[in-house]
């Protein structure tokens, strides 16, 4: 009888190898261990055997039957690995064709850089503050230190609604408006966004354009602090290895004034186009605040003192993104709002 | 302008190069902006701040180098021999008006010889690019690129018998014929030399062709006065007649420096013209004005500028200035000179101080003191996140705040809309920006057409900006506005998942920006805007408050913009938005029992809303209905004419048991009922 069993076993086990899908398997599994299969066929045979005959016989049977379910598991195993394989392979598909089309939008680039500016002043301790773009004379101009026929009002070619109203010429007023807000409280730490208008229009001027303003006014505040906090924005927007300078220039409402250079972010200062080979770029204009306007806006001038600056964001836009015509930013066109 | 550096030279000693003395006067606050370098000789382009008007005065800026580098100014000699007549005999002038003329002085040079220039004086002149034109002329201008005080040279046989200027305003009506050949017609601010009651000049602007100096000139008037610069520029403005003379009278002039300039001019006609100079100065200045004196506090430079200078070295910088001072209990009392009339207060002369000492040499430092907080108020943070989360599926733009009125037409609004209560602009570049936006559209729609024309297809903008309306007396009305416009579709792909951006396209972008702010409790009623397609508009509003409206912009609307495309856009009140929006969130509870799901088709009326439906299913499902979503809308063969079907998935579950089946179907009976009761709805 063992020898049978040896002989069904060797059989099944070089069919199984053969095997190639599970309709077979499972048939030879059916014809060999099933209920009415070979084996189980054959060891009915067991009750004619004797003892020791049949124990042996019967423990090489199990033996046998294990061993083929093993095989016929690690077979089933392969197969079904082959088939997922197969699977896999049929569910290839062309990676580099394009993903689904969803929506796509993004920040205008003056938003963008008015964000950054935004961050850097409120890491020191800033606040935003807004005001309103058709604006009055007296906020305008008079508070500060432009008085009617004041020659600096020609610096800035104003569009008037009226004798007493005009747009903004930049966003300083925000300064007065403030103070008088808050005086006699201090500090005033405020960063000021927002759209300022003069009547220029041609490639380097736009009627309409950004500016970011900013006022500090304190006990103890100096032309030294000053320098230093512009020293630091300047190297926050621009990279650390940018240089800064400092030149004498006047406006109404601070005194002494300043403007800032930095080294030409073309040439790091070597002398190209852009920087007219001078090395440097003029990119804002600052001061400490002019006593009269620190009156107008209810301080004394002999208790606090306090420095400003403003800037306009294209110009920031356009020395970082290289951008190199201004009418870009108000033309909106897809093509330029898609790289930012 | 150009100054020459040789020119300079001879009022100050230097050796710096001519790249040196520009840099060292740009960093010191007279800006160069250029060097223009010739044979023999170097051209500074100056750029000067408003303040400084007296450096297009040669001295004047000799006077600038000579502070920075601690020397010396050579002022001209002036060797006069006057005659032994009496000016006054010859000339009277009289100032009817000095409020616009301070100061007017005279000088009489006779027998001249009217001829060209030496080179030497041509040159000077050609080198700040001023034409030469005979020695009088020549040498008035000369003197005024030399000391920044304007001449003007009469032929003083010209003038009537009277032999008396006026100076006065013009009267409405007058004119004159300047020395330009042009006929000019005067208005009654402008400020006059007249003789014998007819105009001879405007004053600081031009001279007159009927007293101009010729090959015939025998006698010379020679005019140097002082005349306000607000006046000089209103005049010049007017006329647009900018000259060498105006632009300097426009900063302002030095009222005691005009006796050098009429000696100077005077010394020079007697030696180039050959002339005889009449004894004495007519010299008209009714309120002589005392020079200003200033208190300059060392510990206060040091304090505003955040340095530690001895007072000696303050003084030191006063003193290069050629300011006189005294002292007086540790303070600087400073005598401002007249040529220096930006100098007014105690930090102007700081800022002197800080300009000499070099601002590169000012230390750079943090400002100490109180921490303070900063950061975003609310609304701006609000803002902020309304455009960050737009920018997911738009394009910010940023379009002019000034529109064309023909706008308002282009968008059919009837002659009693707000939308036309304009802001206007007094003196716009032109009509196409002549009044202030009362809304975003039409930016938007510009925006669209001009993409659309560059075959820029496919486009999703938005827009925050600030709108305005006119307002009685006061300021005008500003409201924040975002707005947004789409137009074509989600980009083309292979996938055939093509998605229009349409109404409920930009519905959706709307809904999501809505839901992220937590603004619930929508309800969409029909909006009558006139851009709008009247049956595709839509009044969004939240527990009863309008937050604004979105609609598919009205074909001829869009014919007008020249758009061929449907567009669609909304627009919004952000301070609307903030006030609706959720301050606050507080988690609810996740439900862990099972939810059931139920579909339920209808069919009704093709004129009954989505909106009715969804109401009475919400109303019947109460407290257990979760969610309901309608998946298909059809209208077709199997469904009767006139009729649509419309099929709802709702979602039902209980925060504190599992449902039953009995349960759920008692309540789809009774929301059947009521669809039946209340919209004729039947089961499909």
């Amino acid at each position: 009888m063992i020898e049978r069993l040896n002989k069904i076993k060797s059989l099944a086990v070089a069919q199984i190898v053969e095997v190639n899908d599970f309709d077979s398997l499972n048939e030879l599994k059916v014809r060999t261990l099933g209920r009415k299969g070979e084996i189980t066929m054959l060891l009915r045979g067991l009750k004619d055997l004797n003892g020791q005959e049949r124990i042996e016989a019967g423990r090489a049977a199990n033996e046998i039957k294990d061993n083929l379910e093993k095989l016929i598991d690690a077979k089933t195993a392969e197969l079904k690995a082959r088939e997922l394989e197969h699977k896999l392979k049929e569910e290839r598909i062309d990676i580099s064709l394009p993903g689904l089309p969803l929506p796509l939008g993004g920040k205008h680039p003056i938003t963008m850089i008015a964000d950054e500016i935004k961050n850097i002043f409120i890491g020191l301790g800033f606040s935003i503050a807004e005001g309103p773009e058709i604006e009055s004379d007296y906020y305008n101009f008079e508070a500060l230190n432009m008085p009617r026929n004041h020659p600096a009002r020609d610096m800035q070619d104003t569009f008037y609604i009226n004798e007493e109203m005009l747009l903004r010429t930049h966003t300083s007023p925000v300064q007065v408006r403030t103070m008088e807000k808050m005086a006699p409280q201090i500090p005033v730490k405020i960063i000021v966004p927002g759209k300022v208008y003069r009547k220029d229009d041609d490639a380097t001027h736009s009627p309409m354009f950004n500016q970011v303003e900013g006022l500090l006014i304190d006990k103890n505040i100096t032309f030294a602090n000053l320098k230093g906090t512009l020293m630091l924005f300047a190297q926050r927007i621009f990279g650390e290895e940018v240089r800064v300078r400092y030149r004498p220039s006047f406006f109404p409402f601070t005194e002494p004034s300043a403007e800032m250079d930095i080294s030409c972010v073309q040439c790091q200062g070597k002398g190209c186009r852009m920087c007219s080979h001078t090395g440097w770029l003029e990119i804002l204009g600052a001061g400490m605040v002019n006593p009269r306007v620190l009156q107008y806006g209810g301080y004394d001038p002999e208790k606090v003192t306090g420095f400003a600056f403003g800037m306009g964001i294209e110009r920031i836009a356009m020395l970082k993104y290289g951008i190199n015509d201004l009418r870009l930013f108000f033309d909106n066109d897809k093509r330029f709002l898609k790289q930012f | 302008m150009g100054v020459s550096i040789n020119w300079l030279k001879e009022y100050v000693d230097f050796t710096w190069s001519p790249e040196e003395t520009a840099h060292r006067l740009t960093m010191a606050g007279i800006a160069i902006e250029g060097v223009e370098k010739n044979a023999d000789d170097s051209i500074l382009e100056l750029d000067l701040t408003p303040n400084r008007g007296d450096c297009l005065g040669v001295i004047n800026l000799a006077r600038e180098i000579a502070a920075l580098n601690g020397t010396d100014l050579h002022m001209p000699e002036i060797e006069m021999r006057e005659n032994q007549a009496d000016i006054n005999d010859y000339i009277k002038v009289e100032i009817a008006d000095p409020d616009l003329c301070p100061r007017y002085t005279a000088r009489l040079i006779k027998n001249i010889t009217v001829g060209p220039s030496p080179q030497w004086l041509q040159n000077k002149l050609l080198s700040c690019g001023i034409n030469p034109i005979n020695n009088i002329v020549d040498i008035t201008n000369f003197v005024m690129v030399e000391s920044n005080q304007p001449l003007h040279a009469f032929d003083y046989d010209l003038l009537g018998e009277a032999n008396k200027i006026v100076v006065r305003r013009a009267q409405a009506g007058e004119k004159i014929t300047t020395l330009d050949d042009v006929e000019r017609e005067l208005e009654e601010e402008m400020l006059l030399i007249t003789d014998n009651g007819r105009p001879i000049a405007i004053a600081g602007t031009m001279g007159g062709q009927n007293t101009e100096i010729s090959a015939k000139t025998v006698n010379v008037l020679l005019e140097s006065a002082c005349f306000k610069g607000t006046s000089i520029l209103k005049t010049s403005k007017k006329l647009s007649l900018r000259s060498d003379s105006s632009i300097r009278f426009e900063k302002g002039s030095d009222i005691n420096g005009l006796i050098y300039a009429v000696n100077r001019a005077a010394a020079l006609m007697q030696e180039l013209g050959e002339g005889e100079i009449v004894a004495g100065i007519c010299d008209c200045y009714p309120q002589p004005k005392p020079l200003l004196q200033v208190v300059l506090r060392p510990e206060r430079v040091n304090y505003l500028l955040g340095i530690s200078l001895e007072p000696a070295q303050i003084k030191e910088y006063i003193a290069r200035l050629k300011f006189k001072y005294d002292e007086e209990a540790g303070n600087l009392l400073v005598t401002i000179p007249s040529y220096r009339p930006d100098i007014e207060m105690e930090v102007d002369l700081i800022e002197e101080v800080a300009r000499l000492h070099g601002y590169e040499h000012i230390p750079a430092t943090l400002p100490t003191g109180v921490t303070t907080q900063g950061g975003l108020t609310l609304f701006q943070q609000f803002k902020d996140h309304l455009k960050q989360f737009i920018a997911g599926t738009c394009f910010e733009i940023v379009n002019y705040s000034f529109i064309s009125p023909r706008y308002f037409d282009m968008l059919l609004l009837p002659a009693e809309s707000r939308m036309r209560d304009t802001v206007r602009v007094a003196n716009p570049l032109s009509d196409e920006q002549s009044v202030m936006r009362t809304l975003l559209l039409p930016g938007m729609l510009d925006t669209v057409s001009r993409n659309l024309a560059r075959k820029n297809n496919n486009l999703a903008f938005f827009e925050m900006g600030t709108v305005f309306y006119a307002q009685g007396e006061g300021l005008p009305v500003e409201v924040q506005k975002l707005g947004a416009v789409v137009a074509g579709r989600l980009e083309m792909n292979w996938l055939k998942k093509d998605i229009n951006m349409d109404f409920y396209y930009l519905k959706g972008v709307l809904e999501n920006l809505l839901c992220s702010l937590g603004i619930d409790n929508l309800s969409w009623l029909e909006a009558n805007d006139s851009y709008y397609h009247p049956g595709r508009a839509a009044v969004v509003m939240s527990n009863g408050k309008a937050l604004g409206t979105l609609g598919e912009i009205h074909p001829v609307v869009r014919q007008s913009f020249d758009i061929k495309p449907r567009v669609c856009a909304f627009d919004l009140d952000v301070a609307n938005l903030f006030a609706l929006s959720r301050q606050r969130v507080m988690m609810e509870q996740i439900a862990r029992y099972p939810a059931v799901e139920r579909d339920l088709a209808i069919v009704v009326d093709q004129q009954v809303k989505a909106s009715e439906a969804i109401e009475i299913i919400r109303e019947q499902g109460k407290d257990l209905l979760q969610n309901t979503v309608i998946f298909d809308i059809y209208a077709g063969e199997q469904v009767p004419a006139g009729c649509k079907s419309m099929a709802f998935k709702m979602t039902f579950q209980s925060g504190d048991r599992t449902l039953t089946e009995a349960e759920v179907a008692a309540r789809m009976d009774e929301i059947m009922a009521e669809l039946k009761n209340k919209i004729k709805a039947t089961l499909r």
